[in-house]
């Protein structure tokens, strides 16, 4: 098939000045309906910004004009349309699966099962443990069962509802307290991970305080709920492998699982990134990636599979729920002497990463204060709800709503303020962590608990009109109707892959002479998810060769992997490839300079867009230099390797950390249990700011969506049936629920090791403002609250 | 069972089509089949507002519109609102204020902020409840009504 | 499948008397999101978008007469929005702009939801919903004897809802609506007050707690009974005693959205404070 290079893709983009081009987005045989590239005139070239500049995305037009094209604009001549069966039940045996009547559909061109799966039967992140289709039993409500391949999607619709699938239904394991002990609903067991983390000598009756507070603290399940629902295109080609355009976080390892699962080399399986409507943790896992390619090998037509909203909630893993049992006990000055934790995550169905949330959870459980003496216990566990996995924040989330409320409740039990007690035992650069880890990086935590509570309250002034209270919309509440509170909470996290994990990103940058002079093209496979790498990747490409034409070559897997697009790492992991490249194509422009004008490339530079001597004798514009010729060079960025934490916890298991903290501002209706969140002053550690407008969308969003699981956002199970599959009922903050955000300070203090310093700022904003909601609703209401999402209930009766 | 087919008359962007469809398609779905595919489904429910269209000046969720009940009807998406060249002022503000992220509601903001701006809003508080039909995951929200109140003049 | 699209009522009742069956399509705001879920496509559909009689409001003598097709833009717009607060307050509150530009106030009634915003109003004004068919004209019955239950209702398979008559009262009017986020979200619970200056009573209509929306009689004959008119107050205790009394009235259950004791409990304060505002 020669269409295969014509499919539009998200990004593929470059910016000179203004310039952009739109997505490419053709047909099979229909002519391209994207905007050509037309570079600027080089006499009119301004300069692109480059690190540290409001650099506009370069995917900004096409995304404000509509001709952006996400994974479910994707559009073939001929391409047939895919669709799920999925379980109505969370736990049963499957006793039959009659395809025949649906297969006998006008316009059915096929209906896969797991027998159709030619490779493996089982896929999965971390662990192989998820059934491509389940073929013996069912474990969630929503797992696949069969794949349906038609000539329009209201025909794929009526074959799946023709399938027949006959069930011998079973009370579910719905509780993972309960699952721990129950018999196994999985051959792998129910544990994905049960870990102790033990520091100090937690036994010892000198790890005793004289003071303690204890606390059961529970998270319910929240969903990333982006916007663009799950979509993937599969095209076959001629030397039977496949050629998949799919909106993901992670496309090398989307390669590597479908191709096990197609019985193929990963090499036959060729990706392409489709534009991603957002993903927060949700498209790291496979979701209709292996489907689609099954029905594509197995019509040998093209075909594309897109999920509805409902679909996608069953389609893609959440994140954990968590309940959470604490102990702090202290000196009577506020030393923290002990911090004991039992952690039970309910990980759902299959393993995906529940082993690295738990982990995560554990590691940062105590905050990032220091502690004589620590036991973290922590159990991740298969039920038959919903599977579970990686969201912005992964596992940090949820230990830091219970630290910081534990936190508040031993200063009150001491009698000291709560702010008092953090700083006291707030960590620092030079501590080590509960897993013995030497924090050599940039620690800033005193300076961000004190610049943010020092930051004066934002002019809100009273209680605001009606719209502007808690119920909005709804005029529940008059003004006197209304207490405010104020909460702070402070959490961290880890930046990029670790205990171990080989973490690493690839990128190609290439040098050729276009229309109106050199054009630098940067290849990586890096998921661009709205996080606004594509704008730093020229940013960073324009800084280190003084060159401002940058195009971003599509993100596929004709070049290396990049790793996913989460854990806060692109920038430093991608961002830190492309310098790199960047800097080996600088090498070969200097050895060429040497050549053709005889000067020492070890005393050249770029200064100022032009390569200059360091004796000041030679100076040439960057551009003249690398005029008519040809540079490339593939560069692979690894992170420091970090280790597997032993039987004790214990172990360097991270490369990185990254702080946030939140003060918040809330107005409760304590009789309706009604909270209006008002502001969010936050301060944050962030090594350098590449792109100060875009880390300030970062920091909003991720403040966003930790408001939306403080006060809203729960997808409801019961007995292992999701009931709020839909954005009427599984509700995520709109403008009228969005805080003002109110940044008291952003800490540039160069991480070591990071590219330019920069520290990942994706996750840290969602980490802690939880807990701040959450603390600021206790401290409006004067009574403790245990759980988030906070429900009206929770408050009011 | 083929899917049957009815003739309906729009005029999208000014320009009248008559197109064959399915009799119980929405107009989002419809558009989609004009290829006019920055008209974004989200959530098939009328709940995320990434759908905003404009019929006859006035905002609609697209995916709760039966196509056939707007014969006749003057539609406006995304795509008659500039030009890549020429961006509409509000376009150019989401882009100065840097009010998207993943993009995916953004043509629905910028519709939806289009019939706002038509029906009359003076200040920002009308603007957070005028937007308030319109979701964005990435939290843009700030970005977003400093990009609309600029391009309201306010 | 059929669509009619029809343009006048004449041809609306004709489509409904060949086809009682049919489904009947106005902003399409409730039906389409119900095709979502329920992944269904109907058998024939006729759509009332462009059918002018339905459009609109007016007076008769003592009586308004809302016609079906009224948007709840319309609802809560200038001039509309003095004549029927509630209604407004009430229409304020549904979904989103783009839903209220869509949405009609005869969807709202026809298609019966307990959670339908701008039901509590209309019950609290005793309000008749007309209905015509064209075997046999109009019917016009009162909204206790047309709402049946959940998403059931009275009208006829031949009929339409083409316009709602609710009596013209001189009084406050309150709307408040309980949802777990600020705007576009579905209703917790729903309390409407009517006050009727004139007659010295006060009517509560109740949404979200019950299979159909609800009245509040004992809670009303309290209030009725213990409002000083002429002072528009009521003794200490009065409002609160209200509440308890609204609470009482409400038979909620437990669904994905909230629990039944809440429910009860929301209504109970909200109430209150509708009462507290109308006499403050």
């Amino acid at each position: 098939m020669s269409t295969t290079e014509t499919i539009a893709t998200g990004t593929d983009t470059t910016t000179g000045t203004e310039t952009t081009t739109g997505t490419e987005t053709t047909t099979g045989t229909e002519t391209t309906t994207g905007t050509e590239t037309t570079p600027a005139d080089s006499s009119e070239r301004t300069r692109g910004p480059r690190i540290g500049e409001n650099a506009p995305r370069p995917d900004g037009v096409p995304k404000v004009n509509g001709e952006f094209a996400f994974g479910n604009d994707m559009w073939i001549e001929g391409m047939l349309f895919g669709r799920t069966l999925r379980s109505p039940h969370p736990y049963a045996r499957i006793i039959s699966i009659d395809i025949s009547k649906a297969l006998a559909m006008h316009g059915v061109h096929a209906v896969i099962t797991a027998d159709d799966v030619p490779g493996q039967k089982l896929y999965g992140l971390e662990h192989k443990d998820q059934p491509v289709f389940a073929s013996e039993v069912v474990r969630f409500h929503g797992e696949p069962i069969a794949a349906v391949a038609a000539d329009h999607p209201e025909t794929a619709r009526r074959a799946c509802r023709a399938i027949e699938v006959e069930y011998d239904v079973h009370a579910p394991i719905v509780d993972a307290e309960l699952s721990i002990t129950a018999p196994p609903i999985h051959p792998d067991g129910n544990i994905f991970r049960h870990m102790f983390i033990r520091h100090g000598h937690p036994d010892s009756p000198e790890s005793e305080g004289v003071v303690a507070v204890e606390g059961d603290y529970e998270i319910g399940m929240q969903d990333q709920a982006f916007l663009g629902p799950e979509c993937a295109l599969g095209i076959p080609l001629e030397d039977g492998g496949i050629e998949l355009y799919v909106s993901t976080q992670w496309i090398h390892a989307d390669r590597e699982q479908t191709a096990a699962c197609l019985g193929l080399d990963p090499e036959q399986v060729r990706m392409t990134m489709a534009g991603v409507g957002g993903a927060f943790g949700g498209r790291e896992d496979i979701s209709l990636q292996i489907h689609t390619a099954l029905l594509t090998l197995h019509t040998g037509r093209p075909v594309k599979l897109q999920y509805s909203r409902e679909e996608s909630f069953f389609g893609h893993v959440h994140r954990h729920p968590a309940k959470m049992w604490y102990r702090h006990s202290a000196r009577a000055d506020g030393t923290l002497a002990k911090i004991e934790a039992r952690l039970v995550f309910d990980g759902g169905a299959y393993a995906s990463t529940s082993s690295a949330v738990l982990s995560n959870a554990s590691c940062f459980a105590h905050g990032p204060y220091n502690v004589e003496h620590a036991l973290i216990e922590g159990y991740s566990v298969r039920t038959n709800n919903p599977s579970c996995g990686a969201m912005r924040g992964f596992g940090a989330v949820q230990t830091c709503f219970a630290h910081e409320a534990q936190m508040d409740k031993l200063a009150a039990a001491l009698g000291i303020d709560s702010i008092d007690l953090r700083l006291k035992n707030a960590l620092k650069t030079g501590d080590r962590n509960i897993t013995g880890q030497l924090l050599s990086g940039v620690v800033p935590v005193a300076e961000l608990i004190e610049r943010c509570v020092a930051h004066p309250l934002p002019a809100m002034g009273e209680v605001g009109e009606m719209m502007g209270r808690p119920g909005g919309a709804g005029r529940t509440a008059d003004a006197h109707h209304i207490k405010r509170g104020f909460g702070f909470a402070i959490g961290w996290k880890n930046l990029m892959f670790s205990e171990g994990f080989d973490d690493y990103s690839t990128a190609r940058v290439r040098i050729d002479e276009g229309q109106n002079g050199p054009v630098v093209t940067v290849h990586c496979a890096c998921a661009e998810v709205g996080q606004g790498f594509v704008t730093l990747a020229q940013q960073i490409a324009r800084t280190v060769l003084g060159l401002d034409e940058i195009l971003l070559h599509p993100a596929d897997t004709q070049v290396g992997s990049a790793g996913s697009t989460s854990a806060s790492r692109q920038t430093w992991m991608s961002g830190g490839a492309v310098q790199q490249a960047c800097e080996a194509v600088r090498t070969q422009i200097f050895a060429s300079l040497a050549a053709t004008h005889g000067v020492d490339p070890e005393t050249l530079a770029i200064q100022d867009d032009h390569i200059v001597s360091v004796d000041g004798t030679f100076s040439i514009p960057v551009e003249d230099a690398v005029a008519n010729k040809t540079f490339e060079a593939t560069e692979v960025n690894r992170h420091v390797q970090t280790v597997r934490l032993d039987a004790d916890g214990q172990g360097d298991a991270h490369v990185s950390f990254a702080f946030a903290a939140h003060r918040a501002v809330v107005d409760v209706d304590e009789e309706l249990g009604l909270v209006r969140v008002i502001d969010i002053t936050t301060t944050q550690d962030v090594g350098k700011l590449l792109n100060p407008r875009q880390a300030l969308g970062q920091i909003e969003g991720g403040i966003a969506q930790g408001v939306g699981l403080a006060v809203m956002e729960e997808i409801i199970v019961t007995n292992g049936k999701v009931r709020n599959a839909s954005f009427t009922d599984y509700l995520i903050p709109t403008t009228l629920d969005m805080p003002t955000v109110t940044i008291a300070a952003l800490i540039e203090e160069p991480e070591p090791g990071a590219p330019f310093g920069a520290k990942g700022i994706g996750e840290p904003p969602t980490i802690a403002s939880t807990a701040a909601v959450a603390a600021a609703i206790r401290n409006a209401i004067g009574r403790d609250i245990t759980r988030v999402p906070v429900r009206p209930q929770d408050i009011c009766l | 069972m083929p899917i049957e087919r009815i003739a309906v008359g729009l005029t999208v962007n000014g320009c009248a089509v008559e197109q064959w469809i399915d009799p119980c398609a929405m107009l989002l779905d419809v558009l989609h089949e004009l290829g006019l595919s920055g008209t974004k489904k989200g959530c098939e429910m009328g709940a995320c507002g990434a759908c905003t269209a404009l019929a006859d000046g006035r905002r609609i969720v697209s995916c709760l519109a039966l196509a056939a009940s707007y014969a006749g009807a003057a539609i406006t998406t995304i795509e008659g609102v500039g030009t890549p060249d020429e961006l509409h002022p509000l376009q150019e503000a989401f882009i100065d204020h840097d009010a998207l992220q993943c993009g995916y509601c953004t043509p629905g903001q910028i519709m939806s902020a289009l019939g706002l701006i038509a029906e009359g809003c003076c200040d920002r508080a009308t603007i957070r409840e005028g937007l308030s039909g319109n979701l964005c995951r990435c939290g843009a929200y700030p970005r977003i009504v400093a990009a609309v109140a600029e391009a309201a003049g306010l | 499948m059929t669509v009619v699209t029809a343009t006048s009522l004449d041809e609306a009742l004709d489509a409904l008397a060949g086809d009682p069956s049919a489904q009947l399509l106005a902003g399409g705001t409730d039906f389409m999101v119900e095709v979502s879920f329920a992944h269904r496509r109907p058998a024939s559909i006729v759509t009332l978008r462009r059918v002018d009689e339905l459009k609109g409001w007016w007076r008769d003598g003592d009586t308004l007469v809302l016609g079906a097709g009224m948007t709840y833009t319309e609802l809560q717009a200038e001039p509309f929005l003095d004549v029927v607060p509630g209604l407004a307050q009430a229409a304020r509150t549904v979904g989103s702009p783009q839903i209220r530009n869509a949405g009609t106030i005869g969807g709202n009634i026809a298609t019966g939801s307990p959670a339908g915003d701008t039901l509590p109003v209309l019950v609290a004004l005793d309000a008749v919903i007309v209905l015509q068919s064209a075997a046999d004209g109009e019917r016009r019955v009162p909204w206790n004897e047309f709402f049946l239950g959940p998403k059931r209702t009275a009208r006829r398979g031949d009929e339409l809802v083409t316009a709602v008559r609710v009596p013209v009262v001189h009084g406050r009017q309150e709307y408040l609506k309980v949802g777990t986020r600020n705007a576009m979200v579905i209703s917790v619970a729903g309390v409407a007050l009517v006050m009727d200056d004139d007659a010295h009573t006060v009517r509560v209509g109740l949404g979200s707690v019950g299979p159909v929306p609800l009245r509040a009689p004992a809670a009303e004959a309290f209030a009725d009974s213990t409002i000083d008119w002429a002072t528009m107050t009521i003794p200490d205790g009065g409002a609160a005693q209200f509440g308890a009394l609204v609470s009482a009235a409400a038979s909620p259950i437990d669904d994905q959205r909230s629990t039944a004791a809440y429910r009860r409990h929301a209504v109970g304060v909200c109430a209150r404070r509708a009462l507290q505002r109308c006499l403050s």
